[in-house]
C-alpha cells in the first residue's frame, strides 16, 4: 500500500469557493477522523478524492500516480456516499455483487454475518430500507469491499445506538483482519474520539488541523478558578472559549502549558474532550459569553 | 473486567495503568493470558494502535510478555514489581509531602509518631 497524497486541491463551483487550497496525506492502514461542521466540503471532498466530481485544480496521487481517470489507482478506494447511488429494485444482494464485480475478492462470508447482526436480509431491495437500514446495508457493502482506502461519509446516518456500536466493532475487525485505511466522516465527535486515531478538521473551506488525536488532546486544557488568577496564569496562551459562573472562570486553551509557569493555588488544570475542541475551534462568530 | 476512561491523561496511559490495577488486585494472576490487543480494541472501540502503545508500556516495564503464536501474559513476579514501584511512588507522594507539611506546622517527629498512634486507634474504632 502507498500513501494518498491530496496536493493544493481547491473546488470551486463558478465564483464559490468550496474547498480551498488543501494539501495532506492518508497514511496506509490507519483510521482517520474527517471533521467539520455542516456545508464545510467534507462530501465534495471525499467526492474529488475518488475522482466522482473533478476538481477546480490541484491532485491527488496514490504514491506517484496520479488519481485521474486511472481505473487502476481508483479501484484502490471505495466510497461509502452520503448519496444513495443504487437503481429501484437494487437488491442487498445485488449491491454486494457489484462491489465483487468491481473490485473482486468481496468478503461476502463477513457480509452476511454481518447482515444477520444488522437484521437485513439480502434479499431486501435498497430504496424499501429504512434511513437506518439502508446506512447499515451501505455499511455491509463498505467493510466488506476490497479497498485500500475505505471512505466512509456519514457512516452512522439514521443507525440507533446498538447499531453504531456494531458497526464501531465491525470497523475495527475489518481493520485488524485486513488492515486499510478508513477515513469517517461524521457528527459524532464523541463516539469516534477513541476509534480513530488521526483527524483532519475543515473549516472555512480550509485544514485547520491535522494532527494525531493524542497529540491534540495534549494541548486542550481547561483552566479554572477565580478569574483574575485565571487571566495571570492564561496570559499568551492560545484560548479559545471562555465561561464565566459568578466568579468561577473556566478558559479553554489549546495551547502546549510552559513547565515555567506558576500555577496559582485556587486554579484548577483539567483536559476537554475532542468534540470541545472542535466546537470550540469552528464555532467561528458563534462564540459569545 | 470493567475499564473506565476519562480526559485526565492520554487514552494508552489509562489502558495502561488500568490493566496494571488489574494485575496487581489478581484479577489476571501470574502466567495468566492477558486480552489481546484484537479483543480490547473490539471491545472497547479504542484504535488498535493505542491500545498497543498501552500494552507496550506494561511490556516495557516487564509486567507483561509476548508468547509467539499465543498471546501476551502476565509474567512471574509482576505484582512484587508492581508493589515495590507503589511503595516508591507511597515514599515519594505521601511521606515526602507529610513531612514538608508537618515541618510548616511545626510538627515534631515525637508529635507526628503520636498521630500515627492516633490514627491506627481511630481506624480499629472505625472498623
Amino acid at each position: 500500500m502507498e500513501k494518498l497524497t491530496v496536493n493544493k486541491l481547491t473546488k470551486k463551483y463558478g465564483q464559490k469557493v468550496i474547498l480551498d487550497n488543501l494539501s495532506f496525506q492518508l497514511a496506509p492502514a490507519k483510521i482517520y477522523g474527517l471533521l467539520g461542521r455542516n456545508g464545510a466540503g467534507k462530501s465534495t471532498l471525499l467526492n474529488l478524492i475518488t475522482n466522482r466530481v473533478l476538481s477546480t485544480s490541484g491532485e491527488i496521487k496514490i504514491g506517484s500516480h496520479n488519481i485521474n481517470d486511472d481505473d487502476h489507482e481508483l479501484g484502490k478506494m471505495y466510497l461509502m456516499s452520503e448519496v444513495d447511488m443504487y437503481t429501484k429494485r437494487t437488491t442487498i444482494k445485488r449491491m454486494m455483487e457489484l462491489a465483487d464485480e468491481a473490485y473482486e475478492h468481496f468478503d461476502f462470508k463477513n457480509a452476511e454475518q454481518m447482515l444477520t447482526d444488522f437484521k437485513l436480509d439480502q434479499n431486501e431491495i435498497f430504496t424499501n430500507l429504512s434511513t437506518g437500514q439502508r446506512t447499515a446495508a451501505k455499511l455491509v457493502v463498505a467493510l466488506n469491499v476490497n479497498a485500500d482506502y475505505i471512505l466512509l461519509d456519514e457512516p452512522v446516518l439514521g443507525l440507533d445506538a446498538n447499531h453504531r456500536e456494531l458497526f464501531y466493532k465491525e470497523l475495527i475487525k475489518a481493520f485488524q483482519n485486513k488492515p486499510r485505511t478508513f477515513v469517517l466522516s461524521t457528527h459524532l465527535i464523541e463516539e469516534i474520539q477513541q476509534l480513530v486515531e488521526h483527524v483532519i478538521i475543515i473549516n472555512d473551506h480550509q485544514i485547520i488541523e491535522d494532527a494525531d488525536v493524542e497529540s491534540l488532546l495534549k494541548k486542550a486544557y481547561a483552566i479554572s478558578g477565580p478569574a483574575k488568577d485565571v487571566d495571570t496564569y492564561t496570559d499568551g496562551l492560545n484560548v479559545l472559549y471562555t465561561e464565566t459562573m459568578g466568579s468561577i472562570k473556566t478558559t479553554y486553551v489549546f495551547d502546549g502549558l510552559d513547565e515555567q509557569r506558576v500555577i496559582p493555588d485556587r486554579v484548577k488544570i483539567d483536559h476537554y474532550d475532542l468534540q470541545h475542541l472542535f466546537i470550540y475551534l469552528t464555532n467561528g462568530d458563534e462564540q459569545h459569553d | 473486567m470493567q475499564f473506565h476512561f476519562d480526559e485526565s491523561s492520554p487514552l494508552y496511559q489509562q489502558i495502561a495503568s488500568q490493566l496494571e490495577e488489574m494485575i496487581f488486585t489478581g484479577g489476571f494472576d501470574e502466567g495468566d493470558k492477558v486480552p489481546s490487543t484484537t479483543q480490547l480494541s473490539q471491545q472497547l472501540h479504542i484504535n488498535p494502535a493505542t491500545v498497543l502503545k498501552g500494552m507496550n508500556q506494561l511490556v516495557d516495564k516487564g509486567l507483561i510478555e509476548k508468547r509467539r503464536g499465543l498471546g501476551m501474559f502476565v509474567m512471574k513476579g509482576a505484582q512484587q514489581k508492581i508493589m515495590e514501584q507503589r511503595k516508591e511512588d507511597f515514599y515519594n507522594d505521601y511521606v515526602k509531602t507529610l513531612l514538608l507539611e508537618a515541618h510548616k506546622l511545626g510538627i515534631t517527629k515525637q508529635h507526628l509518631q503520636d498521630l500515627i498512634e492516633r490514627g491506627e486507634q481511630d481506624g480499629k474504632i472505625n472498623s
